[in-house]
């Protein structure tokens, strides 16, 4: 499941997705990312961080994982290079509060996205 | 209640005590000042011991004699300017010794009182040099302030120029690598959204320089006699092939000509952006009423359409700079978010209000009032 209100960025995340050899579902908002977690579990999780909310991918994170506590989430995120805000998941604290089980760099290269999507899901 | 910390430097024991004694109970206040100043003193009987306080406390006034038994004011006051402390240095001397004060104001000593001085001598001179440290401290803030602003300006700014340019990016490693097979019509989307993306980033790179033209924050330099109706006129007319796709029917009610003294330039920022909004919010075959008239002095533009309309919550977020409201109707109309920000600032640089009255599903109606 990818969550993006870019629709180009969406629509590119999903080519590259399924070229790994998923089936991808979309959804180009928090409200409509909420919709689709009430109707499907997905295997794992993409999520932009702000979408109509600045911290629509926090909110999306923390309904998933307490519908599916073992569906893997991915925040992807712009944010770190624009603003100087990071975050750290290895931070215990921050574990505490965001419920996602990695940060990615929207410019991350396919390759190592496909890598990371694996490792996530023990493949 | 804010409190200034004055360190007063002098051998004469009557001197000392004499100013703790004065500023024990004074006050500076003036209208114009958020808050009352009173006063905490320190008192010091030599330039070393001086210049100790001044490490240890950080006064905000120093009142320094310059006859001292070792170490001079002079060179206290050098001590202080080299150390680049935000002290205002006030020289306390006798009559006889005038000239040297004149030169120490020189050296960086702010103001001089003349010994002997009346209690009302140095309340007076305290006055004065509270209301230089209040413009003072108010100036700099209000610069770091505006650094903060620009700062994260560029920041959103930043990441808005460079979605369109990944996206575009993108599009073309999907295009150069054939990820959709060989059949180039198969990639006509993927094109027609690139473009779409480019006129998004060209869109805000005008914006930009609509705002490089009010950046200044002065009232504008360059009005002249502007006919507000054929301006109006020139802005439909530019909008005219928008609104006829959207089948919008465009009424525009205001006299033959409306000549005010103002910037032509600015007035045309406004109608562009009004009325370009006013179509791209709009409804297909939806209603866009334009009128322009005076009342009491004052010059009214109302633009009015019967678009999507603007929930009470997303009104407020409607004037800030990159703020884009975001929902499912709004979702395919691009926008660099920097418009209406733009006319606001415009507006009040000439004193004006603009004002918006909205409902959901019914429209919008964008009222700019200026005082011409």
């Amino acid at each position: 499941m990818i969550v993006d209100d870019d629709m180009d960025y969406l629509f590119q995340l999903k080519l590259k997705v399924e070229r790994f050899g998923f089936e991808v579902i979309t959804a180009d908002s928090q409200r409509e990312g909420e919709q689709v977690i009430e109707s499907m579990k997905p295997d794992l999780a993409i999520f932009d961080l702000m979408m109509e909310n600045e911290d629509s991918g926090f909110i999306l994170s923390y309904k998933i994982k307490k519908k599916y506590p073992e569906v893997p989430v991915i925040l992807a995120t712009a944010v770190t290079a624009e603003t100087g805000m990071s975050f750290d998941l290895s931070e215990e604290s921050n574990q505490e509060w965001i419920k996602a089980d990695l940060f990615l760099d929207k410019g991350i290269r396919a390759d190592q996205l496909e890598k990371e999507i694996k490792k996530l899901l023990k493949m | 209640m804010a409190t200034l910390k004055i360190l007063v430097v002098d051998d004469e024991p009557g001197i000392r005590s004499g100013v703790s004694r004065i500023l024990r109970n004074f006050k500076v206040d003036y209208p114009f000042m958020d808050e009352m100043y009173d006063f905490k003193v320190f008192e010091a009987e030599t330039g070393e011991l001086g210049i100790e306080l001044a490490d240890r406390e950080q006064p905000d006034i120093v009142l320094l004699d310059n006859k001292l038994p070792g170490m001079q004011g002079v060179e206290v006051l050098e001590y202080i300017r080299e150390k680049k402390y935000d002290m205002f240095v006030v020289m306390i001397t006798s009559y006889a010794s005038l000239e040297l004060a004149v030169k120490a104001t020189h050296d960086g000593a702010v103001d001089f009182i003349p010994k002997p001085f009346t209690p009302q001598e140095l309340k007076s001179s305290l006055e004065t040099i509270v209301k230089q440290i209040y413009l003072k401290r108010m100036a700099r803030d209000m610069k770091q302030e505006g650094k903060q602003i620009r700062f994260q300006f560029l920041s959103v700014l930043s990441h808005e120029l460079k979605a369109p340019l990944n996206a575009v990016e993108g599009y073309l490693n999907i295009i150069k690598d054939r990820q959709l097979g060989h059949n180039l019509s198969d990639y006509n989307e993927l094109v027609d959204r690139s473009l779409k993306r480019l006129q998004g980033m060209r869109n805000l790179i005008f914006d930009l320089l609509d705002m490089t033209k009010i950046e200044s924050g002065k009232p504008s330099q360059k009005a002249e006699n502007t006919d507000l109706v054929k301006i109006t006129q020139n802005a439909i007319d530019t909008m005219m092939p928008f609104a006829i796709q959207k089948e919008v029917n465009i009424a525009l009610d205001a006299p033959p000509k409306l000549i005010k003294f103002l910037n032509p330039e600015e007035i045309e920022i406004i109608l562009n952006n009004l009325i370009s909004n006013a179509i791209k919010y709009n409804r297909q075959n939806g209603c866009l009423n334009i009128d322009l008239h005076e009342k009491e002095n004052q010059t009214i533009i109302r633009v009015e359409d019967c678009g999507i309309g603007i929930s009470k919550e997303d009104q407020e977020k409607l004037f800030k700079d990159f703020s884009r409201i975001k929902n499912p109707k709004t979702k395919n109309i691009s926008g660099s978010g920097l418009g209406l920000s733009i006319v606001k600032k415009i507006v009040e640089l000439n004193k004006g209000t603009i004002e918006v009255e909205s409902e959901p599903d019914k429209g919008s109606v964008f009222t700019v009032t200026l005082p011409v």
